[in-house]
């Protein structure tokens, strides 16, 4: 791989691996059974250049912003190189937002420039949120249909110019990429990252989960998280190896893509790898007796051979048709975005499938620790990666305390936002707001958050605040959102839950019409997002001079209810 | 070709069908995260076995977003 401690920045880092991997493959791009494409380095270079001499041309400078919602394919790192090569910061949102949701990003961000896929254009066009958007000055779709009005859009096909792009150096120190962490009702977070957070953060990963020429990365999770820019395209990259997109992401096909293009690496959220548990235990469960014996002393001899460390060579010949499935040279998965349970961790294990959980957050630059499999651990999130410093602030009597991370991944701050920047940068630490302890082996367990907000499965974190507007105008007299965990303190990772607390109006009861008004506005929603149940408090809610709702001492006013019989499930 | 009231009835069939519910259990505005208890993963599962029903193929991005069964059908009979 590139020796990434000689860098300034990510544009000059791709630079260089384009040209020292060029006749390498670096990406495959497959719709359904139907393979779309196959680029070398070469081939890549080729593609982006065009565009960022036609970016550059059309007064895209230095610093200046470029978001992009997309999709996880090729034109979306293609893209994204042109805005580095260009020395511009990129602004990666996620597809998945609602449109509004979208141009409130966009508008926050400050971008110049959308490049986004036709389909999305579509309902981004059409959006009331539009016109706040004034900011936004060149709009490029792909893939757009002939003859169809691209709504004052231009064909990102179509968007090239034959000139020699002008290469943009930038500092360490500069912002790469202002990544979103949440925020979209209230208050955006937008994490101002560093070329240095990226760089040093790719170089402690690789150290411990390396990329090579012939490594390949199965990119799911969608590009604008930090885990797949990091995994999807800044590590793989900088190594020579490919990156290999799915256009659709049934099951089925993602199935078929691992033993098809022999996939290396893959990272899943949490539910998909449970999801993975589940079929593969229905096929276990249903082999007949005989085998069925036969398969569980093959998987006790297997976790007998690698309890000390992995060793695949061995797994796959001792489990060869499930290492099959996965196309026989499977050899880590990655897990992120939220906690995985030990349990499903274990199961993987024991089939010689090592998974790489970890424990991490954009404001950090992806992962802060992981598990380095010397030995696996399926209780732990692992070690602090190399270059990163985790104490425990205010332990309790049983070592539980704040994580807090101090490393040159960790942001320069949230954009727009110093006050919160402050609140959660102290002294150099990263105030995680996730609780936990450290044990002798060095290797940390959490057990809870400190924070006022959930994160699924599905790795999406959500805020309380963030889903108020949905409830707005509700026919109470107050009302709030909270996640139940932050009421009432639990030590788990899982089953998180929002609720909302209402205030009914003097001598209003809390009716089937009121609850039938709120069942309407939760399924407004997205279903990730949406309450799991109302708490009725009969008392006015604690507010500062402007009325701002005072929720630490809300939450301790609710904390004094009993949680069981509170939650009144919708 | 069907109409999309047709169309309506035989994705509330095969939901029906598929997650082992009585067809009658559905109605066309039914939120099916809900009404099916089944999360994302699932409902991509349930997308598969639409497309082979009605012979078409339904772009991921088609369905992002939605979360009822009339809106589904929207979409899909934009594709008959």
């Amino acid at each position: 791989m590139l020796d990434l401690s000689k860098y300034q920045s990510i544009g000059e880092a791709l630079r260089d691996a384009l040209d020292r991997f060029s006749e390498e493959v670096c990406l495959i791009e497959a719709d359904r059974e139907r393979e779309k494409e196959r680029l070398t380095y070469r081939e890549f270079k080729r593609r982006a250049l065009p565009l960022a001499r036609a970016l550059q041309e059309a007064g895209f400078a230095s610093g200046d912003r470029a978001s992009i919602i997309m999709t996880n394919q090729s034109k979306w790192l293609i893209s994204a190189y042109a805005v580095f090569f260009a020395g511009g910061v990129l602004v990666p949102l996620d597809y998945k937002l609602t449109s509004d949701e979208q141009w409130q990003l966009l508008k926050h961000s400050g971008s110049s420039i959308l490049i986004t896929e036709y389909p999305i254009w579509r309902q981004l066009s059409a959006s009331a949120g539009r016109t706040a958007a004034t900011n936004i000055a060149t709009v490029l779709v792909t893939e757009a249909p002939v003859g169809v009005d691209l709504a004052g859009a231009q064909r990102w096909e179509e968007f090239h110019s034959t000139g020699e792009p002008v290469f943009v150096p930038r500092k360490r120190s500069d912002t790469a990429s202002i990544v979103y962490s949440s925020g979209t009702g209230g208050r955006p977070k937008g994490c101002m990252m560093t070329h240095e957070n990226y760089l040093e953060q790719c170089i402690a990963l690789t150290s411990i989960y390396p990329f090579w020429p012939g490594v390949r990365y199965l990119s799911i999770l969608p590009t604008n998280h930090a885990i797949d820019f990091m995994v999807g395209f800044f590590g793989p990259f900088t190594c020579g190896a490919a990156v290999v997109h799915l256009r659709t992401l049934r099951p089925e096909y993602v199935r078929e893509a691992f033993p098809k293009y022999k996939i290396t690496y893959v990272s899943l959220v949490p539910l998909v790898l449970k999801n993975l548990q589940k079929g593969l235990q229905a096929r276990f469960d249903a082999l007949p007796p005989g085998k069925r014996k036969l398969f569980n002393t093959l998987v006790a001899i297997n976790k007998a051979l690698t309890n000390r460390q992995p060793r695949p060579r061995i797994s796959r010949l001792l489990l060869k048709q499930v290492h099959a499935a996965f196309g026989g040279e499977l050899r880590t998965i990655i897990v992120g975005g939220a906690f995985t349970e030990p349990q499903t961790l274990q199961f993987f294990y024991n089939l010689g499938i090592p998974v790489a959980n970890g424990y991490g957050l954009t404001e950090a630059g992806t992962a802060i620790t992981v598990n380095d499999l010397n030995p696996f651990r399926a209780d732990t999130v692992g070690k602090p990666l190399p270059g990163m410093e985790v104490r425990i602030v205010n332990p309790a009597g049983d070592g539980v305390g704040e994580v807090a991370v101090r490393s040159k991944t960790v942001m320069s701050g949230y954009l727009n936002d110093p006050e919160l920047t402050t609140e959660t940068i102290v002294d150099g630490w990263l105030m995680t707001g996730d609780l936990g302890k450290l044990d002798e082996a060095g290797h940390l367990i959490l057990s809870g958050r400190k924070k006022n907000m959930i994160v699924t499965e599905e790795g999406k974190n959500i805020y309380p605040e963030d889903i108020e507007k949905a409830f707005e105008s509700l026919p109470v007299k107050e009302f709030c959102v909270f996640a139940a965990n932050y009421i009432w303190p639990k030590r788990s990772m899982t089953g998180e839950r929002l609720v909302l607390v209402l205030h009914l109006e003097p001598g209003h009861q809390y009716s089937d019409e009121l609850r039938r008004d709120i069942n309407a506005r939760n399924h407004r929603l997205l279903n990730y997002k949406r309450v799991h149940g109302v708490v009725l408090l009969d008392e006015d809610f604690p507010r500062t001079a402007s009325l701002k709702i005072k929720r630490t001492e809300l939450t301790a006013r609710l904390a004094r209810l009993d949680s069981a019989t509170a939650i009144q499930p919708l | 070709m069907r109409t999309l009231e047709q169309t309506t009835q035989e994705v509330l069939e095969l939901a029906a069908r598929h997650f082992n519910l009585p067809a009658r259990s559905l109605a066309p505005e039914d939120d099916f995260f809900k009404k099916l208890g089944i999360d994302s993963l699932q409902t991509l599962e349930m997308l598969s076995r639409l497309e082979n029903h009605f012979g078409i193929e339904l772009p991921d991005y088609e369905v992002q977003g939605v979360s009822d069964f009339k809106t589904l059908a929207e979409r899909i009979q934009s594709r008959l």
